[in-house]
């Protein structure tokens, strides 16, 4: 079988480039690094005006920590996963199907737990004995 | 496959057959559908724990407070060793990328040294995860558990200066060990057929008299503070009652987001609730606070550990096959190096959720 062993090698819309595989991969090391010192940054100092205001029911800082998770998923599949050198059938086939049915599951059982939450703390329920 | 296939106008069309239409291998593609069920697993836990998160949103342990601990390093050190034992897997990953790098150019001695980096750095993760949960089942404080399941901790009332919070106290420091009648039965003893469970180290009657006799301890509750100042300016009646129970029942009631601290009288109060004590966590119990916190950690880590130690022992399978140059006489060659790499990526991915959702948020 013959193998095409031709990598795309630009990463961040193509703004980055790199001459060699081996090189994009060291990239992106750096670049997830980045974002977990960062993460950590933000879970230790806890700035006021993240914790303290809130977005469809969740702080601002959990928000941003979602959000640098799913960058970081991102880098993992694109480019250790070499999801970026697939078909996008394949990348659409993998990604969306996971997308639809985990954002479909999170809907349902977090739209739930916080209903629960809502009983518990103002229905006539005792649940503390 | 020119034989098996008749001549239709289809020829050429990508999915008219005789072709592979994702360009990818059948292995490849089994691997990728395998991966995409892991992954609803491990959603399917980390939803569950979602739920669960919310159901008890008001009163769910702050994982900084019990994930504190970093290798020879007294103290409180929240993050930091998470952050590590991340690094290390993201860095396994890269040596892993790199070996199906050198595969694609059939490189077998950069292939050989990369996918052993990679087990080394496996290893150190399942290393790390092991020591993390010994300092977990372990536990530091100690607490006193309620027939309802709730969590009362000690803290000292003192505060010095600069002290953003009351800090734990450990029931081992005030406790009065007395003297003991009630020995664990065995089954060796009598009664072969009936055993019990090991005895918790102190009666709830020694820690109550302990307690009694320090006068600057204080019981903390599960409860997180909402923020009182806010409840009380609220125009509705519902929100300043609440506002006004919680200042009379906690002595930290200004403090957003801190564990609520009971006050003495209210603290005496709270003790005689208490049915056993516990000290780190099991399945059952758990110091922390809430039992299902506990119940999640073991499941979810533990998946994903278990998930870190079998792709290690793929990892050393494919790192002999290598070094018996297996692949180098394969009609795919190195493919068998991607098709493992794709499963370890998937397991640096799953951990960075993990990480997120148990350490961070």
């Amino acid at each position: 079988m013959e193998h095409d062993n031709t990598h795309k090698l630009a990463i961040f819309r193509g703004t980055l480039k790199f001459k060699s595989n081996t090189q994009k991969i060291w990239g992106v090391l750096i670049f997830l690094s980045l974002i977990t010192i960062v993460e950590v940054g933000f879970g230790i100092v806890k700035p006021a005006f993240l914790t303290e205001n809130h977005f469809i029911g969740m702080k601002l800082l959990n928000w941003l920590f979602i959000i640098l998770t799913l960058v970081k998923a991102y880098y993992i599949a694109w480019d250790f996963m070499h999801l970026r050198d697939e078909k996008s059938s394949l990348r659409r086939a993998v990604v969306w199907t996971g997308i639809f049915l985990v954002a479909y599951l999170l809907f349902i059982l977090l739209q739930e737990g916080t209903y629960i939450e809502g009983i518990k703390t103002n229905g006539y329920v005792k649940w503390n004995f | 496959m020119k034989a098996t296939v008749s001549n239709t106008d289809t020829e050429g069309k990508v999915w008219g057959g005789g072709n592979q239409p994702l360009k990818a291998s059948y292995g490849k593609l089994m691997m990728w559908f395998f991966l995409l069920s892991d992954a609803l697993t491990f959603s399917g836990f980390l939803a569950a724990y979602g739920f669960s998160r919310f159901k008890f949103i008001d009163s769910w342990p702050i994982a900084d407070e019990v994930y504190n601990h970093f290798p020879f390093f007294h103290g409180d050190h929240p993050m930091y060793f998470v952050a590590l034992m991340t690094f290390i897997l993201i860095a396994s990953s890269v040596t892993m990328v790199l070996a199906v790098d050198a595969g694609h150019h059939m490189n077998k001695a950069k292939v050989t040294f990369y996918m052993f980096l990679t087990i080394i750095g496996g290893a150190i993760f399942l290393g790390s995860q092991a020591w993390e949960w010994t300092n977990f089942i372990q536990g530091s404080y100690g607490a006193l558990e309620t027939k309802g399941g709730q969590i009362l901790q000690f803290v000292d009332t003192h505060m010095e200066e600069g002290d953003e919070k009351m800090h734990r106290v450990s029931v081992e420091d005030f406790a009065t060990a007395s003297h003991k009648e009630r020995v664990r039965h065995e089954s060796k003893e009598g009664l072969w057929f009936t055993s019990e469970a090991a005895l918790p180290t102190y009666s709830v009657q020694d820690v109550i008299t302990g307690f009694n006799t320090k006068e600057n301890l204080a019981v903390r509750t599960q409860e997180l503070m909402p923020n009182v100042a806010d409840l009380k300016t609220s125009e509705n009646p519902a929100d300043v009652a609440k506002a006004a129970r919680y200042e009379s029942l906690y002595m930290n009631a200004d403090k957003t987001g801190q564990k609520g601290v009971l006050t003495r009288a209210g603290s005496e109060k709270a003790l005689k609730d208490a049915v056993v004590y516990v000290k780190g966590a099991n399945l059952v119990h758990n110091e922390y606070g809430n039992r299902l916190f506990g119940d999640f950690f073991f499941f979810i880590t533990g998946f994903h550990g278990f998930h870190v130690f079998s792709g290690v022992i793929f990892n050393i399978i494919i790192f002999f096959n290598v070094i018996l140059g297996t692949y180098d006489r394969r009609k795919n060659n190195y493919e068998m190096v991607e098709k493992v790499g794709l499963y370890w990526h998937f397991v640096d991915l799953v951990w960075v959720f993990v990480f997120t959702f148990f350490y961070l948020v």
